[in-house]
């Protein structure tokens, strides 16, 4: 029987959340690394009971851990993120020059194809790859290195590279996302980057509203099947693209706020986006104190929310970029995990609500596998 | 022969139930010490000072015989007690939030 397994990592340890197709009674394995920040936990396409984790700490700094049986057992891997040659500097938040200086592993993309090969975006911002089971990390430093790095920014949470995305279509192609510099997409396997902002406007955060680089990019989500198409939450606005990230249309339509962090996409729909939208950039919180899912079965432009069972009064969590996933089963699963330690699913593309766990450590991530 | 006592963090990062006991080739300091650690307990490289065998990382402090030793040089020898296994080099935690 088809099952599900969703991925959570938290400011203090991950857990294993684990159910059957019917995704109405769960198993909670965890914490693994309690203690630790798991920045995120992500499973690899090619083999899903391979899976890694991003495990970090102020006091003892980066591990990264992979687990060969589901979840059950990990083990630390390389742990090495050293930037290629002189790593130069970036802009500060006071706009000085600052050392790039590696902080964290912020997302590990696994390979579509290989178990073996893993992609890391880590802080500072920088793209790092593992092709050996996650021993050796080397960076791609043609991407701090295609001209801008000196002018990129952190944003409030730092200079982190958080969205990774690999084309299904074309190994080649490449997205990935740093805030507080944009989207940047390579089209020779990592090797050569450019900048996909245009039709991003920064109004009031940069000086140029239209710059190359410097937009504050919270996350992009694109359908397997229509890679062309990207769907962005950026700081401020929910954003398009049908050219593969050459140009951007806003699409944030009638949603209450057009601030968030989290974005994805309906496994067998491809023009059905979820967004949580949050009050503002300072108001990290839900508008109204409503927590509300918003889906655009239009691609965007035209939103409804979705309250059933979500708590619709005195609620002022947050839900973080990496905190919302889809399953593969049909109906469509919908989980996301908020900055008060709720995990909600829905078993019906988002149409009703329920908690799979109420009081875990602040949700940084969540990823959902399905299996066979 | 050194004992060397972990935060619990690192203990069950490297698997280890209580003390490491090492026998060092050489004079005891503070760097020969780490380095011996990291040799028997890879998983540890990284988490005390950088791959390098830099500098410690902040947040991590060096105690023994009652003396905080974190800001001594790294070639600092280590008192006799601790060479001799009498007292113990900790590795501490800083006291911080989180």
């Amino acid at each position: 029987m088809s099952g599900v397994r969703v991925l959570v990592g938290t400011v203090k340890g991950a857990f294993v959340l684990t159910a059957d197709g019917k995704r109405e009674q769960w198993e909670v394995q965890g914490p693994h690394f309690g203690g630790w920040e798991v920045y995120h936990v992500k499973g690899s396409p090619a083999d899903p009971d391979r899976i890694w984790a991003s495990q970090s700490s102020g006091w003892f700094g980066q591990v990264i851990q992979r687990s060969d049986d589901g979840g059950r057992s990990w083990e630390a891997v390389g742990n090495e993120f050293a930037y290629d040659g002189v790593p130069g500097t970036h802009q500060w938040y006071d706009g000085t020059p600052h050392p790039w200086e590696f902080a964290r592993v912020w997302h590990l993309e696994p390979s579509l194809t290989d178990p073996e090969t893993v992609w890391a975006g880590v802080e500072d911002a920088a793209l790092f790859r593992s092709t050996d089971g996650g021993k050796g990390w080397a960076e791609l430093a043609g991407l701090r290195g295609h001209g801008s790095g000196p002018h990129w920014q952190p944003g409030a949470g730092g200079l982190c590279l958080h969205t990774i995305l690999l084309d299904p279509a074309d190994p080649e192609r490449i997205f990935i996302a740093i805030s507080a510099a944009g989207a940047f997409r390579s089209d020779d396997g990592g090797a050569t980057w450019k900048p996909i902002n245009r039709g991003l406007r920064s109004e009031g955060i940069l000086p140029e509203p239209e710059a190359e680089v410097g937009h504050c990019v919270h996350r992009i989500a694109l359908h397997p099947s229509r890679p062309e198409t990207l769907f962005m939450q950026k700081h401020w606005d929910v954003m398009r693209s049908d050219d593969a990230g050459d140009s951007w249309r806003e699409v944030s339509g009638d949603l209450p706020s057009d601030f968030g962090f989290a974005i994805d996409v309906h496994a067998h729909e491809p023009e059905t986006v979820y967004v949580v939208p949050i009050l503002s950039d300072s108001e990290h919180y839900p508008p109204e104190g409503k927590l509300r899912v918003y889906r655009s079965r239009t691609g965007g432009d035209e939103w409804e929310p979705l309250t059933a069972g979500l708590p619709q009064s005195d609620c002022y969590v947050n839900v973080l970029r990496e905190a919302m996933a889809v399953d593969s089963l049909d109906p469509c699963g919908v989980y996301f995990g908020t900055t008060g330690g709720q995990v909600y699913a829905s078993t019906d593309a988002g149409d009703r609500w329920a908690p799979i766990v109420r009081d875990l450590p602040r949700v940084l991530s969540v990823e959902a596998q399905t299996l066979p | 022969m050194i004992r060397v006592v972990l935060p619990a963090h690192l203990r069950t990062l490297a698997r280890l139930d209580g003390e490491v006991e090492l026998e060092l080739e050489g004079p005891a300091t503070i760097a020969s010490v780490l380095t011996a650690l990291e040799e028997r307990h890879p998983t540890l490289r990284g988490t005390l000072r950088d791959h390098a065998g830099g500098p410690r990382r902040p947040l991590v402090r060096f105690f023994a015989c009652g003396h905080d030793l974190s800001h001594q040089p790294p070639d600092t020898p280590l008192p006799a007690a601790v060479t001799d296994g009498t007292e113990p080099f900790l590795v501490v935690g800083a006291m911080a939030g989180g």
